[in-house]
């Protein structure tokens, strides 16, 4: 039943958007952190997505879910600021802090959630959808 | 006599399963819309309706055998034309996708309705005079 098959497809991309959403959100969280003590700040973090064939999918079976494979970190320096009265600051006076960008994180952000709410709204139609197919023959 | 009378549902149940089919890949290209080198893919659904009904058309009965079950080939898929290129080489144009799949929505809807209508006909065509 391949209507069936659309919940198991829309629902990798929603679980895969939320996942990107997550580390957005960790991301801002930790837009600000400075340095810990072993001397690296939090890197910016990104999901990678790949195409995941269903369970039991042939390689002739067209339709696909999504996955994330891996989550990279963002290895650019830090932000360095002078700020020798931070407690956080090295023997130069500099303070390292996090090589997020908010502005790239915001952007990030819309577009995991756009594409959530279609993969959403895809959910929605395949369900009605499938309701109607369920009441063939009745009057 | 059974097989005669369920003959005319042979044809819109082909076009019902490749309705579901096509909203399953488009389904699957919305999915992949943020994947990096993704291809979206789509059928024609005329041709694919006339590869799975040997060219019947929804009067004609159909030969017996040709529709078993799953022995129905696969659509040919096409690779869409990315309208504007992107950076991830992904073809995946959302407003295309999401026009695609209202349509069809509505024309799976529709095509349920005619086999609900064919269904009605049946049912009233094998009751009695005596019964509403």
């Amino acid at each position: 039943m391949s209507l069936l098959n659309i919940f198991d497809i829309a629902g990798s991309g929603v679980s895969a958007q939320s996942q990107r959403l997550n580390v957005v959100a960790s991301n801002l969280a930790n837009a600000d952190t400075v340095a810990g003590p072993d001397g690296s700040a939090y890197k910016a973090r990104q999901v990678v997505f790949q195409t995941a064939l269903a369970a039991g999918a042939g390689p002739r079976d067209a339709a696909a879910g999504v996955r994330v494979s891996t989550i990279s970190e963002n290895t650019s320096p830090g932000r360095r600021v002078h700020d020798p009265r931070h407690p956080g600051a090295d023997k130069e006076g500099y303070v390292t802090y996090s090589n997020v960008n908010p502005v790239e994180e915001m952007v990030n952000m819309i577009s995991a959630s756009r594409s959530y709410q279609n993969n959403v709204e895809v959910m929605n139609t395949a369900r009605s959808l499938l309701l109607k197919t369920l009441q063939i023959g009745q009057s | 006599m059974i097989a005669r009378l369920t003959e005319s549902f042979d044809f819109h149940s082909q076009a019902l399963t490749l309705r579901a089919e096509r909203q399953r890949l488009i389904a699957g290209n919305i999915a992949n819309a943020d994947t990096p080198g993704f291809q979206a893919r789509d059928f024609e659904f005329a041709s694919a309706l006339r590869a799975a009904s040997g060219g019947a058309g929804p009067g004609s009965a159909i030969a017996a055998g040709v529709m078993t079950p799953g022995g129905r080939s696969a659509p040919v898929l096409r690779y869409a034309v990315p309208s504007q290129t992107n950076l991830d080489s992904n073809t995946v144009d959302m407003d295309r996708e999401r026009a695609a799949f209202a349509d069809n929505a509505v024309k799976y809807e529709s095509t349920l309705r005619f086999i609900n209508g064919s269904v009605r006909t049946l049912l009233d065509a094998m009751k009695s005079h005596h019964q509403g």
